[in-house]
């Protein structure tokens, strides 16, 4: 009886369950399928059973080996061995002498920095290393307004952009440099140095391509380090090289989806001093469809009418060029760097650029500093005219008069990199490290003589970085930076010290 | 460097002590508030508290004033002893006013403004019992992270999953009818979106939803109170619009902890002077002449402070990672890193070309499993033994609050050679009985820790960073790194603010203020932390940390919460992925000694309440905040609670009313 029920019950189960199936659309298809396919043999069904399982497995199985089974398996015992074994290098390498010297010779600044500064041994000496281009560090007006803005914001913002860090004296900056500049928007970092190493890869991904001159900064270069992307290098301020480059990138991706592509270059180069042609360096960038990352760090507050940059220098439409990245904390004597460009490439930087992002804002008494010093170079386009006039007065009395080192610096860049030049090289077989000891001796000199100049610093080299590898590096160079703080005579005769100091020093060399 | 030998705040500070002497009765409490605090005027209104509680609270402040009565008064003026002017707190920036006053005298207008806005920056301390020294007791507690019932969890990813959908949904109508709006995501004239469409997708459809609560623009310091400037948007968060009005709330976001973000005090007027004999700059690389005499004097003290023997500064805290790591490590190397490591260690550690690992967070057991598996095979494929391997931990992380177990570390490191370095961003200054990081608070030398980095953004009200170490190591370094080399030096604005609240600290100048700073910021972070607790939240961290994250997990509560407290005219922080795992959204609280008890109650009043209406109070118990009745009486009880405790639901004039006193103790 139970046992018949049962039956009963199961048979409707299976009968419903069979209407069911046929009642979902495309279940006839499947059972002709099955029905084709068996043809009386199950071991047939089983096999294609299998077969489809099989399938399943291997689509959803990842593309490579996830076993990393390339250990060597060892015992306990001989892990506490190896571990007894290891002796870990120091943590950083020795001084070399040249490190040591260096440190010896770092000049320590007593009181403010100036056109004259105090060092600490108790000399006074004409400062030609700091730039202090518009002796803007001195000016009484600036530190009142930082005063102010001391006493109604305190000194730090205590938090970064995105968590309250965002004071209205930040949004103001970001108006001024933008309207300054003519550009959409603008976005304020905390920091110069780090700004561009951080909105490289903000933009630029593994996959895309970057085009950047051989001879740019070591912040770019570590920004392009970072965002993985694939990067060609042309030959320093070489238009018909950077054309060939583009070409060759063009028709190599050609037939691969499309990637961003950027090129990078710098306005006022920090490592040879010379200018970039931007009318042409857009041409090629609308021709080849590259987006042109600009770096003005050394160009913003000392190109241009009203110090605007090369984009004032020589006439072309900020708008034209995508990023603009500049600084606040060299020419303009305040602290933090720029991005500027359309509203798009300024609201990503607020999400995804780490250093915007993962630091504490600028102090608002520096972005006060920032926005009115632009207002000054504005107000008063003759700050710029009279610091081209100490250039000229400086470069006077080194570029054509000096028999030993030539200028590579733009005619209007202020920082003036001095390199011997290529016949006493070679007349004297001089290497780079005898450059630079010449150098140093140079500028040990001069400070013997009352005027404080610098050397131009190598990039830092990778640690484990095999001897073989071979990166650019700048030429040694001697930096003279150029104030307007000093009068024609001072400037002058600043200039005649050094040129007889590098005459003193290569002329004791055999 | 001017050393102030003379103490402008021994004397006279009128309020609320004052009237604690003078009268007791409600009346006068309030009034002293009022005077005290402008703002309370301001918050009357928005008050969170309803009537049962304001009555509650009263009584709790009867009782902490006479408290107060009983304790003798610590500092009197000794000019006019017959007519005492108490001053409790040493920290608020008032200046020391121009003839002694007496009780009889009440303040000028123009000066009970200036105080009232010297409290809106540094609240006065209510009662001396309200301190606490945050140094390490017994053994290094395991955080235990509590987790909620199911449902939340459930509701959390179908919440993601919804707004996901609704996102591509969106997506696929507006890219067929609203093609405009899409443009920067398509291929234009043969330039590539700057943005790829799938890597915008979360900030598009998830982030765009809750900006509002994210970049809110300020105005003026930001210390215990910040003024926010009101916006609005018209366009879903797109671009948002000032309304010119301002308002100002309780500050529970900014990394003040020992409150020196002020315009007026020791540290203001140093940095006054130093702005007109110095300028805002020195426009320089440190390795070219911007080298001062204030950047060695600045770097003295930090090494002092730390107790390393050299040290050296940075013009930004982020840098000061991102430059160092290349300077220590390469090709070669490891690195071992734990998970929650900041942006910028891991983005100095890819600078640098060593190899990467990463441990699980403060997990010491997989740590050394992973050192003893990695220096046994040594590097990949060629199995060369490391030339060196680097531990990198933080002091203490700000999304967790968590300390790292340093005494452990310091085991591991004898054993397995590999160096230590330390990130204390976070918690130098802000943990040890003399605030000096997290070697302090565990009682460890920090020469047992090869490098000492640290950010003087936070504790000290500056900005920028530093790193301590041997002095061989950073005599190396200056040659070395690449922002002594190519980057802007701090400037003199900010060094001495560095130098003049580190002093602080110290005790060499205001002596007792920075002990008092210390001791308020322990108080203030345990009290917060023992209250929220008791209320039933689940909060992660350290009891001593003043980072204090409250868990929300629902995505729509981060906005939801953030507009609640913003209505009780309280700014906090809320963070969702991708700073925390996906699940588990937050909102962070930083605890400042800038704030009062006060403060703090009106605090856990607003958070008690949005936690009733967000349904937020889901711990289990494990974590601690048991009811006292609750609490295990015998080892046989203790381990049953372990297992299956009660959840705490304190009511909050319980959690008002016991908070002082059970800081003191261990919190459980």
């Amino acid at each position: 009886m139970d046992l018949n029920e049962a039956q009963v019950r199961v048979l409707s189960l299976i009968h419903d369950a069979n209407e069911k199936f046929h009642k979902i659309p495309g279940s006839a298809i499947i059972l002709r399928y099955i029905k084709s396919s068996y043809q009386n043999d199950p071991v047939r069904s089983v096999f294609e059973l299998f077969l489809f399982l099989f399938a399943v497995h291997y689509v959803l199985a990842p593309a490579y080996s996830t076993q990393k089974n390339k250990e060597v398996s060892l015992t306990e015992e001989e892990i506490d061995e190896l571990i007894d074994d290891w002796t870990p290098e120091p943590l950083v390498a020795p001084l070399t002498p040249e490190e040591e010297m260096e440190n010896e010779k770092r000049p320590v600044i007593v009181g403010p920095t100036g056109p004259k500064s105090k060092l600490s041994n108790g000399r006074t000496v004409t400062n030609l290393a700091s730039y202090n281009f518009h002796n803007f560090v001195a000016n009484e007006t600036l530190k009142e307004k930082a005063i102010q803005a001391l006493r109604t914001y305190g000194v730090g913002p205590c938090g970064p952009p995105g968590f309250y860090g965002t004071q209205d004296v930040h949004m103001k900056a970001e108006a001024n440099i933008a309207a300054h500049l003519g550009t959409a928007a603008c976005i304020v970092y905390a920091q110069s140095f780090s700004t561009i190493s951080s909105v490289i890869p903000s933009f630029s991904k593994r996959g895309d391509i970057i085009v950047a001159d051989k001879a740019v900064n070591f912040a770019i270069r570590k920004g392009i380090q970072i965002s993985r992307s694939t990067v060609r290098w042309f030959e320093h301020n070489d238009m018909e090289d950077l054309e060939r480059v583009l070409k060759r990138v063009v028709k190599e991706q050609a037939k691969k989806p499309l990637t961003r592509r950027f090129i990078i270059t710098e306005a006022l180069f920090e490592n040879v001093g010379d200018i970039v042609d931007l009318p042409k360096l857009i041409e090629l960038k609308l021709k080849y469809k590259f987006r042109l990352i600009l770096d003005e760090t050394w160009s913003y507050g000392v190109l241009g009418r009203t110090g605007r940059g090369l984009t004032e220098a020589q006439n072309v439409d900020a708008t034209n060029v995508d990023m603009i990245i500049g600084s606040l904390s060299g020419p303009l004597c305040a602290a933090g760097g720029f991005c500027a460009g359309n509203e798009e490439v300024v609201e990503h930087q607020r999400i995804s650029s780490s250093s915007y992002t993962f630091s504490a804002a600028l102090p608002a008494l520096l972005a006060t500093t920032a926005s009115e010093t632009i207002q000054m170079l504005q107000d008063q386009p003759e700050i710029l005219t009279s610091l081209r006039e100490s250039i000229k007065v400086m470069r006077a009395q080194l570029d054509p008069r000096s028999d030993w080192v030539m200028c590579t610096s733009s005619p209007e860049n202020p920082i003036m990199l001095l390199v011997w030049k290529p016949e006493v090289v070679a007349s004297k077989n001089l290497s780079v490290a005898d450059q630079n000891q010449l150098f140093q001796d140079v500028v040990d000199e001069c400070i013997a003589n009352g005027v404080l100049i610098t050397r131009l610093k190598a990039m830092p080299k990778a640690i484990g970085a095999s001897a073989n590898e071979k990166e650019w590096q700048p030429t040694p160079a001697l930096k003279v930076c150029v104030t307007s703080g000093l009068t024609k005579k001072e400037t002058e005769k600043a200039g005649v010290i050094i040129r007889h100091a590098i005459t003193k020093i290569i002329t004791r060399r055999k | 460097m001017p050393t102030r030998t003379m103490n402008p705040f021994a004397t006279s500070n009128p309020s609320p002590a004052l009237d604690a002497i003078n009268e007791k009765t409600d009346t006068q409490r309030r009034q002293s508030f009022t005077k005290g605090n402008k703002l309370a005027s301001l918050f009357g209104g928005g008050s969170p508290r309803t009537r049962s509680e304001a009555a509650a609270l009263q009584a709790a402040i009867l009782a902490q004033q006479q408290a107060l009565q009983r304790s003798p008064s610590p500092q009197l003026n000794s000019t006019s002893p017959l007519l005492p002017t108490i001053n409790l707190t040493t920290a608020t920036g008032e200046k020391q006013p121009s003839e002694t006053r007496t009780l009889l005298q009440p303040p000028s207008p123009e000066e009970a403004r200036k105080i009232a806005k010297a409290h809106a920056q540094f609240g006065p301390l209510g009662s001396p019992k309200h301190r606490y020294v945050s140094k390490h007791v017994g053994e290094f507690a395991e955080p235990i992270e509590d987790t909620p019932p199911m449902y939340f969890l459930i509701t959390t990813y179908i919440s993601y999953l919804i707004l996901i959908v609704f996102g591509h949904v969106r997506d696929f109508f507006g890219k067929r009818f609203r093609k405009q709006h899409y443009s920067h995501l398509a291929e234009q004239d043969g330039y590539a979106p700057l943005n790829s469409d799938f890597d915008n997708f979360y900030t598009r459809r998830l982030k765009m939803r809750i900006n509002d609560c994210f970049s809110r623009p300020t105005t003026g310091v930001p210390g215990r109170f910040i003024t926010l400037l009101d916006r609005k948007s018209d366009d879903g968060n797109n671009t948002f619009k000032l309304l010119g009005t301002t308002t100002e709330t309780l500050n529970m976001s900014s990394y003040n902890y020992l409150g020196f973000a002020q315009s007026e005090g020791p540290c203001a007027d140093a940095t006054e002077v130093i702005i007109k004999k110095y300028g805002v700059s020195v426009a320089s690389p440190r390795s070219d002449s911007g080298t001062s005499d204030l950047t060695l004097e600045v770097e003295d003290l930090v090494a002092k402070f730390v107790g390393k023997p050299a040290s050296m500064v940075f013009s930004m805290g982020f840098v000061t990672n991102a430059t160092a790591f290349p300077t220590l490590v390469g090709k070669g190397s490891l690195i071992i890193s734990d998970q929650y490591n900041h942006a910028s260690i891991r983005y100095g550690a890819r600078l640098s070309g060593a190899m990467i690992q990463m441990f699980k967070h403060n997990d010491m057991r997989d740590l050394e499993s992973r050192l003893r598996k990695m220096i046994a095979q040594g590097q990949p494929r060629t199995h060369r033994p490391w030339k060196k391997i680097l531990v990198v931990v933080e002091g203490l992380y700000s999304m967790e609050g968590t300390m790292c177990n340093l005494p452990a570390l310091i085991e591991l490191k004898k054993k397995y050679k590999f160096n230590l370095f330390v990130d204390e961003a976070h918690s130098v200054g802000a943990l040890g009985p003399r605030g000096r990081g997290v070697c302090d608070y565990f009682g460890v030398d920090p020469s047992e820790v090869d490098i000492l980095m640290g950010t003087l953004t936070k504790s000290f009200g500056a900005n920028g960073g530093y790193i301590a170490a041997e002095k061989s190591i950073i005599d190396k370094l200056r040659t070395q790194n690449a922002a002594m080399l190519f980057g802007e030096s701090p400037s003199p604005a900010v060094l001495v603010q560095i130098a003049s609240s580190l002093r602080i600290i110290t005790g060499e100048l205001v002596p007792g203020e920075g002990e008092e700073r210390l001791q308020r910021l322990a108080f203030n972070s345990r009290y917060l932390r023992l209250g929220l607790k008791r209320l039933g939240f689940i909060v992660y961290g350290h009891d001593d940390s003043p980072i204090i994250p409250v868990l929300l997990y629902n995505p729509a509560k981060m906005p939801a919460f953030s507009h609640e407290m913003l209505k009780r005219k309280i700014s906090v922080v809320v963070v969702g992925y991708p700073a925390t795992p996906l699940v588990e959204s937050r909102a962070r609280f930083c605890v400042s000694a800038a704030h009062t008890k006060d403060d703090l109650d009106r605090m856990l009043a607003a958070c008690d309440e949005v936690g009733d209406l967000l349904q937020l109070k889901f711990s289990s118990g494990i974590a601690g905040g048991a009811a006292p009745e609750d609490l295990p009486r015998n080892e046989y009880a203790m381990e049953r609670s372990r297992s299956k405790p009660n959840p705490p639901r304190w009511r909050l004039q319980d959690v008002l009313r016991a908070g002082v006193e059970d800081v003191q103790l261990p919190l459980r």
